[in-house]
């Protein structure tokens, strides 16, 4: 077995609590079986998360980053989801400036209701995570 | 149409011209105060200065080609706490102009009582290229060699890709683009603001427009030049620097010194998330990050600051360069950050410091936008 059939994809998930997170609780009392590759991190709203955040896990080992939160409209802060679709637009824009690899950062809007999209998604990011391989940020001492 | 009026320069004494106006602006009361660059008395340093007695600004030198401190710092320091209570004058170039509207969208910066006096802007030097040229040559030679179209490979990185080199936001000009090919001036009025100091000081407003048509055209024309300039520099530096391992390699010098941070004009934070308790970590901790990835470079987080730095102000960056020039390991910042900067401004269609009402794109939103992220 070669290194890349070995690798297993780290992804770390920025949740927010009134989506997707509740979706990941509904996708487990569900029991709907998915990888267990997204490390989840839950947050009051997408729109807390500073970019920041993303490029420290892509830097420190994560294969992948999502923001995960409510769909566009249904904002439990009113607009914090769109302030977040905004950031992740930008930071997406300054890695592609830089040739560095943009589709690595996901973001996702996932209801409270939608426990089956939630197991999918997991299912879709970590197949394509696999693809990519390693993240070449991941495993780099000397960033 | 602007309000513009011709400025005669005698004996091509544009610094004398300009300091006798500005002199004039303290001693008619028109202002009470100048915040102004001017010649430090003990050698060829430039200083920003803020005059209120008339007879310092004989020393001033706004052409000077050298930009030691971004004034929108400045203009934020004294501002920031209160706004000025009297008629103060700031003559600043293009992109100081720009970041100073940036500070105030931020809150670091209050516009009342403030006359802005935006000069054209031919440039500057890095701090030791001016020291050099203000051996021999003054501002004087260096603003007739440019209206000469004579290319200046030495002006700074940032000032040769220049986008805006004129004034957007000024109160009032001081233009030497369009200002026909003799030594004169011209002063043009681009607001209500501006147009008062021009009639308090007895100058006849043109009324045909001929000077502001004349004017339009040529820097038409030098924004256009600019752009072709860019567009070439971005595919250049775009190759140069694009990938992980051309990043890794110029940020390899960079020693964490944080003086790209401390003197953007526009990375306002009065405390910085880099310089937080954040990163400050007990032993054991720094012991597994080097275990989990066999060693760690320290000190730790070096593209993550500058990566961060980009996604807080890239929408801001007005393209001063100052960055660049104050790195010790001599990383081209500005570069990156043109580069970047550029891309993330036409994402949300925001240019930097072009108006008041433009919302700042971290902070708003539409409704109906950017639908491919999140999409299935």
């Amino acid at each position: 077995m070669t290194e890349k059939d070995n690798f297993e994809p780290k992804i770390i998930g920025f949740l927010c609590n009134w989506c997707t997170s509740a979706a990941a609780d509904l996708a487990g009392t569900s029991r709907i079986q998915y990888p267990a590759n997204l490390h989840p991190i839950r947050v009051m709203c997408s729109g807390t998360v500073d970019p920041v955040y993303l490029i420290k896990a892509l830097l420190s080992g994560a294969d992948a980053v999502l923001v995960g939160g409510c769909h566009p409209g249904d904002c439990h802060y009113v607009s914090g989801n769109y302030k977040a679709r905004r950031r992740i637009a930008m930071l997406k824009e300054i890695f592609k400036a830089l040739g560095l690899e943009e589709d690595r950062i996901w973001a996702r809007w996932i209801s409270a209701s939608e426990g089956q999209e939630f197991a999918r998604m997991v299912r879709e990011i970590t197949e394509e995570t696999r693809k990519q391989g390693p993240g070449p940020m991941a495993n780099n001492w000397a960033l | 149409m602007a309000n513009s009026v011709l400025l005669p320069v005698e004996n091509g004494q544009i610094r004398k011209t300009i300091n006798e106006f500005l002199r004039d602006l303290l001693s008619k009361k028109i202002v009470e105060a100048v915040l102004a660059p001017i010649a430090h008395p003990a050698g060829n340093d430039i200083v920003q200065s803020l005059v209120s007695d008339a007879k310092y600004l004989e020393q001033a030198d706004v052409f000077a080609p050298v930009l030691p401190v971004v004034s929108a710092r400045i203009v934020s320091a004294i501002t920031r706490l209160a706004p000025a209570s009297k008629k103060t004058a700031v003559v600043m170039r293009p992109c100081e102009m720009r970041a100073v509207i940036e500070l105030v969208k931020l809150q670091q910066a209050q516009l009342d009582n403030l006359v802005l006096i935006g000069v054209d802007c031919p440039g500057a030097y890095s701090l030791d290229d001016y020291k050099q040229f203000a051996v021999e040559k003054s501002s004087d030679d260096f603003v007739k060699a440019w209206r000469q179209d004579k290319e200046d490979t030495k002006l700074r990185a940032g000032c040769q890709i220049c986008k805006y080199p004129v004034p957007l936001t000024a109160d009032l000009v001081i233009g030497i683009i369009g200002a026909d090919q003799k030594d004169d001036l011209l002063l043009q009025a681009d607001t209500e603001k501006g147009e008062q100091v021009l009639e308090g000081m007895g100058l006849t407003i043109e009324t045909d427009g001929e000077i502001a048509k004349q004017r339009e055209s040529a820097v038409e024309q030098m924004l256009s030049r600019m752009a072709g300039k860019r567009e070439k520099f971005f595919e250049q530096t775009g190759e140069e620097v694009g990938g992980l391992e051309n990043l890794s390699a110029i940020f390899a010098s960079c020693i964490k010194c944080h003086n790209c941070k401390t003197v953007c004009p526009v990375c306002y934070c009065r405390e910085c998330f880099f310089d937080s308790p954040t990163f400050d970590l007990e032993a054991d901790r720094y012991l597994g990050l080097a275990e989990k990835k066999g060693a760690i470079r320290m000190p730790t987080d070096t593209l993550l600051f500058h990566l961060t730095r980009m996604t807080h102000m890239g929408t801001s960056c007005v393209g001063c360069g100052a960055c660049e020039e104050a790195c010790p390991s001599n990383i081209p910042l500005l570069k990156i950050f043109q580069l970047v900067g550029d891309r993330v401004q036409e994402l949300f269609g925001y240019v930097p410091g072009r108006s008041l009402e433009d919302e700042l794109p971290p902070v708003a939103f539409k409704e109906d936008e950017l639908e491919w992220i999140g999409e299935k």
